[in-house]
């Protein structure tokens, strides 16, 4: 128990259009039956770190009600669990997270009272499978005052990352928050080593100047000052914070490779039970290169698609390049093309969405006429 | 005081040894069913949904299995501060270190378990049927009727009533009398194994007959408390109910289940079965997958054919192999090019590339023919198929089969390879 662990869950951006209308980007389903934050959460468990907040503010409710109950990541734990924080007023403060060096300031009450001497730091729409103890490792062997987990950008936009360059001893000399012209293509992971009291002292001081950004007013105001190092990371990683990035990470795990890596290999991901009956394949059904989900009522076409729960898909539907989100319902000689479904959508028979120009959110909320 | 009104015992003590090769490393209750759940998941949901949070699992054959599966019943909301699920083995007491002998001696043997709830009812089930029922409106029936003990009863074509134990009830629904598997029935309602207790009715007959040998409720103390003059009641059920107690049968409702339109269906919101599901990953249909008319459970890769098919989680169908009319039961393997007809495959098993089962005529099993029959190839739990071979139909596989037990690479119809670590290369 050398490190507690803080998930930063509480952002939002245009860049998910009308996807993150009604959830946080945490909550966004990825890979037909998790949630982006079962990823960060499932690696701080595996790594054995039982003592973890989420700090959550826009648009919480989704992720509340899938972190409703924290033991199907093993976190209902006598030491430790799981904390749910979103902002609450006090006599001290009556301000939202204005930021994420300030969700940690809000917090630090309790960030004092835990024992453990590091803190692990990540966000909820990362993808990726990480041990935080090699991290830690690493960090206590560089003896370094922070550690930036890092990659390579594979495929993404550059600058919409932190942008980092290292020294030949991976210490960090350059920093760049968002570059419009990037140096390099090494980014920030958003996932952060550090130890409790350093964390706590620099988080005081920030709050003090009135400064709420980790990444700007603190990794890079201290970057010469302290020792801040990268740990870089060739395992999978991606974000999911733009409609582009995550519709690409779904269809990711098309990839046999991806799958073998996420669902076969251990540890496994965990996420909420959801109790849905296995999936069906009527007769006159079609699916090729798909991920289907539990739950599901499968009698149409299915091509390079991502179909997540309790989805059921009538009758000579044809659904090619496309993710369908939970428990949507799609009526008979349905086509649907580069498309993503929001989750409860019902689609009437004899529709047709198609994404031109890049990947079309659809959204379409009809009555239900089902038993 | 802890009380609870009503308490669930549930028979999960019995081999099921009509299963064959299925139930030879675990209990009946724990055999996997549907494509993701096992048998015991329904009585288990069915108490949750009734409103009952006690109850005690009576486990005595291969419980490995079944104990993982509860473990202390969080997939069904049973883990609980007071009450929930207790799993009950046989123990060793002073003076006596009986097994479990009967259904009856099995609750008689854990009257201080019930004792511990002061419960007004018992309800008694057994691990083995396939249906969903809501017990508190069977309480509510036995609470009209103020009677003693209510047994749960389906109709039944009258021309299949002799292989079921018959109740005959008079016009209020009392039960005068019972027929064991009779000749010549007089009435159609049979038993379901399902009974509703009232606890000072129980506990005095399970006292009163405690030097029964393999003392039994359909046997002993249904009748004994009939004699005694309590007030026996039937209640008729007319919903979905199957018992899977032989192959062709555990085949038969598997197979009702991937019907358009299910009789027994899981996709309904209300009445939900739970499940421990370790893999919740979805499937994957590969560009050269063909599904028709299947379901499949969670992390299942599927590469190959499959047609009128029940797959369990996390299963792997090659490309090139193809299923037909078969149940294949989690993590088991089917290898490229392999054929399989009308098989049952349990839990991690490899069937290996080009092996081609279930074909040819029916011939009676050689092992043991009433069990294995209905043309169906059953391959017990971890079994080996090695590559190419030819098996035919009602035939039984169990254990690491090599090439050279299958004479000319064909395992003809009616054959059985029987390999355990007590009896190895028995082979017929």
């Amino acid at each position: 128990m050398r490190a507690v662990g803080i998930i930063l869950a509480g952002g939002n951006n245009s860049r998910m259009r009308e996807l993150s209308n009604k959830r946080a980007i945490a909550a966004m389903p990825i890979a037909g039956s998790y949630r982006s934050i079962d990823f960060s959460l499932s690696n701080m468990t595996n790594s054995h770190i039982q003592k973890v907040a989420v700090l959550t503010q826009y648009n919480a409710r989704s992720l509340n009600e899938h972190l409703s109950s924290s033991k199907w990541w093993d976190f209902g734990r006598k030491q430790g669990g799981l904390f749910l924080f979103p902002p609450t007023i006090t006599t001290k403060n009556s301000w939202w997270y204005r930021g994420t060096a300030d969700a940690i300031a809000q917090n630090l009450d309790w960030l004092r009272q835990c024992h453990e001497p590091y803190v692990v730091i990540a966000s909820g729409d990362g993808v990726y499978k990480l041990d935080y103890n090699k991290v830690l490792e690493y960090h206590i062997g560089k003896r370094a005052d922070v550690t930036v987990v890092c990659t390579e950008c594979r495929g993404d936009d550059v600058s919409r990352f932190g942008v980092l360059k290292m020294n030949d001893d991976c210490r960090i000399e350059e920093f760049d928050e968002k570059p419009m012209v990037s140096k390099s293509n090494l980014i920030s992971t958003g996932i952060y080593v550090i130890r409790r009291r350093q964390l706590i002292e620099m988080i005081e001081k920030c709050a003090q100047e009135d400064r709420s950004d980790f990444v700007k007013d603190i990794l890079i105001r201290y970057k010469d000052l302290k020792r801040i190092y990268g740990y870089k990371i060739n395992s999978y990683w991606s974000n999911i914070s733009t409609v582009e990035s995550y519709f690409r990470t779904n269809m990711d795990f098309l990839k046999r490779e991806v799958r073998d890596y996420f669902f076969h290999q251990g540890p496994a991901v965990c996420t909420k039970v959801d109790d849905n009956p296995p999936a069906k394949f009527n007769p006159g059904c079609s699916v090729r290169n798909s991920l289907v989900s539990s739950g599901c009522i499968i009698n149409g076409t299915i091509e390079n698609s991502v179909i997540f729960k309790k989805v059921f898909i009538g009758n000579n539907c044809f659904i090619k390049n496309s993710i369908i989100l939970n428990d949507v319902y799609i009526g008979d000689n349905t086509c649907i093309e580069n498309c993503v479904v929001e989750s409860r959508d019902t689609i009437r028979a004899n529709s047709r969405h198609c994404g031109e120009n890049g990947i079309k959110i659809v959204i379409e909320k009809n009555e239900r006429y089902t038993i | 005081m802890i009380k609870k009104e009503m308490i669930a015992m549930l028979l999960a003590g019995g081999q099921g040894s009509r299963l064959g090769v299925l139930t030879d490393n675990v209990a009946k209750p724990a055999v996997s069913f549907g494509g993701k759940y096992r048998i015991i998941d329904f009585p288990l949901s069915n108490c949750i949904n009734s409103g009952i949070d006690t109850v005690g699992v009576l486990t005595q054959y291969r419980p490995l299995r079944l104990n993982t599966h509860i473990g202390i019943g969080i997939p069904w909301d049973l883990d609980r501060n007071v009450g929930g699920v207790t799993v009950l083995p046989p123990f060793e007491k002073i003076g006596n270190t009986d097994w479990y002998t009967g259904t009856a001696n099995a609750i008689y043997q854990n009257l201080e378990f019930m004792e511990q709830y002061n419960p007004d009812y018992v309800l008694i089930l057994s691990g083995d049927h396939i249906y969903k029922m809501d017990y508190e409106v069977m309480l509510d029936y036995h609470k009209a009727n103020k009677a003693d003990i209510t047994l749960a009863v389906m109709p039944v074509p009258i021309e299949e009533a002799s292989r079921f134990g018959i109740m005959v009830t008079d016009e209020t629904g009392r039960i005068t009398e019972f027929q064991e598997k009779p000749e010549h029935p007089v009435s159609n309602l049979a038993s379901m194994g399902i009974y509703i207790f009232s606890w000072p009715v129980l506990k005095s007959a399970l006292i009163a007959l405690r030097e029964q040998s393999n003392l039994d409720f359909g046997k002993h103390v249904l009748p004994y408390c009939r004699e005694n003059g309590k007030r026996l009641f039937a209640y008729e059920f007319n919903g979905y109910w199957k018992d899977v107690g032989t192959l062709g049968s555990y085949w038969q409702a598997n197979m009702e289940l991937i019907d358009v339109i299910p009789e027994f269906n899981l996709y309904e919101e209300f009445w939900k079965i739970y499940t421990r599901g370790d893999i919740v990953t979805p499937d994957y249909i590969a560009e050269t997958a063909v599904v028709d008319r299947c379901v499949i459970g969670e992390g299942a890769e599927i590469y190959g054919e499959v047609h009128n098919s029940v797959i369990g989680p996390a299963v792997r169908i090659s490309e090139g192999a193809v299923v037909r009319d078969s149940i294949i039961m989690q993590d088991a393997y089917i290898g490229s090019g392999a054929e399989i007809n009308r098989a049952i495959i349990a839990q991690n098993a490899v069937i290996g590339d080009h092996a081609v089962l279930g074909i040819g005529e029916d011939a009676p099993n050689v092992y043991n023919r009433s069990v294995y029959s209905y043309g169906l190839v059953t391959v017990g739990e971890n079994s080996v198929i090695p590559s190419d071979v030819r098996i035919g139909r009602n035939t039984a596989i169990l254990g690491e089969t090599l090439a050279e037990d299958y004479p000319g690479g064909e395992l003809p119809s009616g054959g059985a390879i029987i390999k355990t670590e007590e009896k190895d290369g028995e082979s017929a």
